[in-house]
């Protein structure tokens, strides 16, 4: 959890906490006022109702169970009358109560919704590179665990807010009744305040190491279960037991230390409003003794300090979850501030058939691999480069025929990936320009540019939706456009022959389908918009090199341009052009045969394939 | 599957609790002192109401104060309260000692013996809920032992000792109360129902709005390929919606609850008032017992408020409980035979398979008496130490059964495989996974250092040891380019390693561990072409001087073997060198051609 506090340092982290802690209850109320208002309004008259059902217990012992007692006969009336009193109170009390939690749970889930959607519009709007700096799993849970806990101040506040409104009222009742019972109220309740307090702040620590902890344990399950084959053959399980047990029982220790924390605190937290009320009644009875009280009075500072006193541990549960509400806010916060953006210019061109595509000069470096965290304490870790794939391009000067189909291709991490991301603008280049029809990509408004290029990706996604969905993409377009794409893609029999025809669900992330399907649908999809450019970013790799052959030459009869970033000789061979990269820039260009013949390194790679392809 | 069915733990709940204890000797000894420990606890607080009645009935008696012995009823309660107070801190410490000290070895045990079942039971789309059982099913007991369980013990309790107090001190009182609970339980039970299902259908829209939050995340490129993020925007706002609005509607009926409960309470206050003070003006109770009455009754409605809450808890706890415990049911199939066990000999080994048939059980069957298709059937075979096998054959033909067995990661359903001239059911675990060892297709790395996970084939190699071994390998080069050389971390599961080069890690993993028998299970996945040379180097040199099984994807390495098998739907159907078994028109002729074609390698 980000930014556990150990005990060292917790006392530094209460004032830094508290600080922040009233940030984040300001940003909450003002997001949701109203729902915390009901809530407010509700605690408010349950507060008044505690304190006035101790008082309708202290009138009904004084005026109506003692005198009738001593009268030895009591009217119905007056039974009545108390018994509506007690139930009349009562509803008023459980009125308040609904309507606090009600407001809560208004403010927490308006709270929950808001942020999420704020969040996934951001989301929707940072430049892609921005996407590729932070992790999925952060990214997914920012807009789910962090949202949640950062809203979840809203259920204890109120009550919170209620408890004070009940400790206000209930100190000027004891002050204006009796000096003596109000020096019991003004000891014992403190009491209860201080040992909450450090009973959070001694938990807090412990159960964040735990909760580490726990992590660990199902981290190593899951590395040495997804291993198990190497466990076996290398007879490790022993071993992994050891490692596995060290963990499991590091966190029995931490389970063992939590109770141990309740061993001391529960008890104390218990007993002090049981010793408050015992004092209260002790010095009571001296005080009616004397004169002063009467035994109702009595009996409704015993029955209001029990009722007081349990939802006094409100604070602490404020306190105790407010580390990790903070650091929830912080890193909402952190995405909804993200500034940067991808602008469009406003250029529409009205035109038909292949576009020319070309590159001048065109550089893009990756970002060091550099993954930011998104709470504003900008912890930014440095891993190692997920793979050596993806260092970018240098210069890049390339220019392709309208309606030609062009292959680019190098070895691994040459750039080709990185060339058509940069042609359909999914990120901007650092240097140079990219161009379509002569117009830089820049200038083109944002529909014109997702009319005109279409990007198939290396690895497919799917939506979970049905096929024809996936393929439309919710868009209007005619059914006989879908199914000829389709058709083009060579997908329109599989999908005819699964159960449901094109209303087919794909399942998450289309788990129900091959790669090959997959990767289909995703070629079908981008065929049906007609593009002008259209960039397969070895988009058909799990597909058979038949059928893969039939998709090119199918995309070939179309009135569209076409870069393929192929690793097939045989879809090499199809292209009307090769364009040949290596560490980042364009070396040759030429057809598949001329290069062949010339250049040494591109002869070396094309063999290699084959090779791989043979064997 | 069954992990969520709402159901699950009813059946037989005193069954699972039975075999848990049984399993978990520390629970079974600990668990009932806790118990009573937990009850002497509540006891304190029902002081505070037989303190008030005292003090009201005796010490204020006719007027007068007896200060005396309102002294005496406050020495005791405090006594009373302090005994109470350790009690519980006792308790506390009591029950984290004894149960989490039972469940990090329910965990551990698991764990181990997830490891001891073969392969049948650890298939991949299987993993995640073998990883469940050693944790969050195990933390939920964890949980409900701390939190819920407690909470049971300590309030049902308290509202027993109330009842009982609340009877002795007045039968007829006692009875009022008596006579409501049917209307708490009533009350109780109608909101109940409907909370479930609210918090189901809330359940159902978490799950909604995940997997389109996550769509959005993962999907943000294609999004904006495509430019659609107007209708992601849509569908994710309408789900995020019928999340909040039935989070809201499942929160209104838990908040109605609450009031219901305290009007409730508030009902049997009245109902005691009215019968109380009738009585107590006859005569038959006293006004300190009415007040009393009043303090009791909020201690026997909370908990029983509560009480819905803790029995789901209970529910699932029980039904986590019994997932562990049916996971310790299963007999591993492939047992050690321990130190009765023989030790392989330290010299080249060959391999013979005699009439193996190896059949998937169905569920429900164990793997000896399985009855299921056929992946392997009397497979006859005798392979010379030192040759280098490669064993070809479709998807599904049954090569890859036939490696499992050949390394005892499953044993056969009928006949038997030898090593070394042995019976490997017979051979010590150790010393088989000493002199054989098979090298997976991706190579599974653990997170660690490079070290680290070559010292994996050999816990006591040195640094230097392993250096030689890289450089016999040929890839010394490769090593040296690293920054970190062989304490480069390779992250979680290897992957910041490139495919390739993980593929190089295992093979100095399996080279340090120095085999007799090396199976290999060739990768299908492309690699670099530098990388590739790399491996095959490797390979050469890891390869020479053993007795080695490839199960081979690629021609390349079927040309290159001394034997090449050939398996077609469970059978071993062809046997000979490549240039033998191409003269024959049969399966490896087939295979040979759609090879050349290309489709094998590059179709899935």
């Amino acid at each position: 959890m980000g930014t556990e506090d150990t005990a060292a340092d917790s006392r530094a982290g209460d004032v830094a906490l508290l600080g922040k802690g009233r940030t984040l209850i300001a940003r909450q109320l003002r997001r949701a006022p109203r729902e915390f208002a009901v809530g407010g309004l509700g605690t408010v008259l349950f507060a008044a109702m505690t304190v006035v059902s101790s008082y309708v217990i202290g009138w009904v012992t004084d005026s109506i169970l003692i005198p009738s007692v001593n009268k030895g006969k009591v009217a119905t009336s007056t039974l009545v009358g108390a018994a509506l009193a007690v139930i009349g109170v009562a509803v008023a009390r459980a009125t308040g109560i609904t309507f606090r939690r009600l407001g809560a749970y208004h403010a927490q889930f308006r709270l929950q919704a808001r942020d999420r959607i704020e969040i996934t519009d951001r989301y929707l709007e940072l430049p892609i590179e921005w996407h590729r700096r932070h992790p999925t799993g952060q990214l997914l849970s920012n807009v789910n665990e962090d949202v949640e806990s950062s809203s979840w101040v809203a259920a204890p506040l109120p009550m919170a807010f209620g408890v004070t409104v009940m400790l206000i009222i209930t100190a000027v009742l004891l002050l204006a009744t009796d000096p003596f019972l109000a020096a019991i109220g003004f000891s014992v309740g403190p009491a209860i305040l201080i040992s909450n307090f450090f009973y959070q702040r001694k938990m807090r620590a412990v159960v964040a190491t735990a909760q580490r902890l726990r992590a660990e344990v199902a981290e190593i399950a899951h590395e040495s279960f997804d291993a198990a084959l190497v466990v076996k053959t290398l007879g490790r399980e022993d071993a992994e037991v050891g490692r596995f047990g060290a963990r499991s029982d590091a966190l029995r220790d931490r389970m063992v230390e939590v109770g141990s924390i309740r061993a001391v605190f529960d008890p104390i937290m218990e007993a002090l409003p049981n010793i408050g009320v015992l004092a209260v009644l002790g010095v009571g009875a001296w005080r009616v003794d004397q004169g002063v009280l009467t035994p109702g009075t009595l009996v409704t500072f015993a029955y209001l300090f029990r009722l007081v006193a349990l939802p006094m541990r409100v604070f602490g549960w404020l306190l105790g979850d407010m580390p990790r509400a903070v650091v929830g806010m912080d890193r909402v916060d952190g995405v909804l501030n993200e500034k940067e953006t991808t602008t469009y210019g406003a250029r529409a061109p009205e035109q038909r058939g292949g576009a020319a595509a070309s590159a001048d000069q065109v550089g893009y470096l990756y970002p060091e691999s550099e993954h930011a965290d998104l709470s504003a304490s900008r912890v930014v870790a440095h891993t190692r480069a997920p793979s050596a794939e993806q260092r970018g391009i240098e210069s890049v000067t390339l220019d392709v025929t309208p309606g030609k189909t062009v292959a680019l291709v190098g070895p691994t991490g040459s750039g080709k990936s990185t060339i058509a991301h940069l042609l359909v603008r999914l990120f901007d280049p650092d240097r140079g320009e990219i161009r379509l029809d002569g117009h830089g990509l820049l200038e083109l408004d944002k529909p014109s540019l997702s009319k005109s290029v279409a990007l198939v990706f290396q690895e497919t996604f799917l939506f979970n939706d049905t096929v024809y969905s996936n393929i439309s993409l919710g868009e209007p377009i005619p059914e006989a456009t879908v199914v000829a794409a389709a058709r083009l893609a060579q997908a329109d029999e599989f999908i005819t022959e699964l159960r449901d025809g094109y209303d087919t669900l794909v399942g998450e992330r289309g788990a129900s389908l091959s790669g090959g399907q997959r990767q289909r649908i995703a070629i079908a999809r981008a065929i049906a918009r007609h593009p002008r450019l259209l960039v397969l970013d070895d988009a058909t790799s799990a597909v058979d090199p038949a059928v893969e052959g039939a998709i090119l030459a199918g995309l070939s009869e179309l009135d569209t341009t076409v870069v393929i970033v192929a690793y097939r000789r045989s879809s090499i061979v199809l292209a009307d052009e090769v364009i040949y990269v290596e560490d980042g820039r364009a070396i040759d260009r030429g057809t598949h045969d001329a290069l062949y013949g010339r250049l040494p390194a591109y002869r070396e790679l094309i063999d290699a394939y084959e090779q791989q392809e043979d064997a | 599957m069954s992990e969520n069915t709402p159901n699950a733990g009813r059946p037989g709940a005193a069954n699972t609790i039975r075999r848990g204890l049984s399993l978990s000797p520390e629970l079974r000894r600990g668990l009932p002192g806790t118990i009573v420990i937990a009850l002497i606890s509540t006891a304190g607080r029902v002081i505070v109401p037989v303190a008030v009645q005292q003090i009201l009935d005796r010490g204020l008696a006719g007027g007068s104060v007896d200060m005396g012995f309102v002294g005496w009823m406050i020495g005791m309660g405090l006594i009373a309260v302090l005994i109470t107070a350790a009690a519980t801190g006792w308790m506390h410490l009591r029950l984290a000692r004894v149960s989490e000290t039972a469940l990090s070895g329910l965990r551990i045990r698991a764990f181990r013996h997830i490891h001891d079942l073969s392969m049948l039971h650890q298939a991949s789309e299987q993993r995640g809920v073998l990883v469940a059982r050693v944790t969050s099913d195990v933390d939920q007991i964890s949980r409900f032992m701390q939190w819920a369980g407690l909470m049971l013990i300590v309030n049902g309790g308290q509202a027993i000792l109330a009842l009982a107090v609340m009877l002795v001190l007045s039968v007829p009182l006692g009875l009022v109360v008596i006579a409501m609970i049917p209307l708490i339980l009533i009350t109780m039970r109608w909101f109940q129902v409907r909370l479930d299902v609210a918090f189901l259908v809330v359940r159902e829209k978490v799950g909604r709005m995940l997997a389109l939050l996550a769509e959005t995340v993962v999907g943000a490129p294609v999004i904006r390929a495509y430019g659609i993020e107007l209708r992601s925007r849509e569908r994710l706002g309408e789900a995020i919606e019928d999340h909040r609005s039935s989070a809201v509607y499942a929160g209104t009926f838990s908040a109605a609850f609450s009031g219901a409960g305290e009007i409730l309470s508030a009902l049997v206050i009245a109902a005691v008032l009215v019968v109380g003070t009738i009585l107590a003006v006859h005569g038959v109770t006293s006004i300190g017992t009415v007040i009393a009455f009043l303090f009791l009754v909020q201690l026997f409605v909370q908990p029983v408020q509560m009480l819905g809450e803790a029995v789901n808890e209970a529910q699932t706890a029980v039904a986590g409980w019994r997932r562990v415990l049916d996971i310790l049911d299963i007999a591993p199939d492939v047992s050690d035979p321990g130190s009765a066990g023989v030790e392989l000999p330290r010299r080249a080994v060959g391999a013979r398979f005699v009439d193996v048939t190896f059949r998937y059980p169905r569920s429900g069957e164990t793997a000896a008496n399985a009855s299921g298709p056929a992946a392997l059937e009397d497979v006859s075979i005798d392979i010379a130490p030192r040759t280098r096998v490669a064993v070809v054959g479709e998807t599904g033909s049954g090569k890859t059964t036939f490696a499992k067995l050949l390394t005892r990661l499953m044993d056969p359903t009928g006949g038997c495989v030898e090593v070394g001239g042995t019976d490997i059911r017979s051979v010590r675990f150790n010393s088989l996974r000493d002199r054989v060892v098979m090298v997976p297709q991706d190579g599974m790395l653990f997170q660690g250092t490079i070290g680290d996970n070559v010292r994996m084939g050999d816990p006591d190699a040195t640094n230097t040891e392993i250096q030689t071994q890289f450089r016999r390998l040929g890839l010394g080069d490769w090593l040296d380019e690293l920054a970190d050389g062989l304490n480069t971390h390779v992250g979680e599961r290897g992957g910041a390693l490139s495919v390739g080069e993980r593929q190089l890690v295992t093979l100095v993993r399996a080279a340090i561990a120095d085999p007799d028998l090396l199976v290999l299970d060739e990768a299908t996945s492309a690699v670099d072409p530098a990388t590739e040379v790399r491996i095959s180097r490797a390979l050469g040199e890891l390869t020479s001087g053993r007795t080695v099984v490839t199960i081979a994807h690629r021609m390349s390495t079927a040309e290159a073997a001394d034997r090449v098998l050939v398996f077609d739907g469970g059978r071993l159907v062809e046997d000979g060198t490549h240039d033998e078994l191409l003269a024959i028109d049969g399966v490896y002729m087939r295979l040979y051609g759609s090879w050349q074609r290309g489709a094998t390698s590059s179709a899935e």
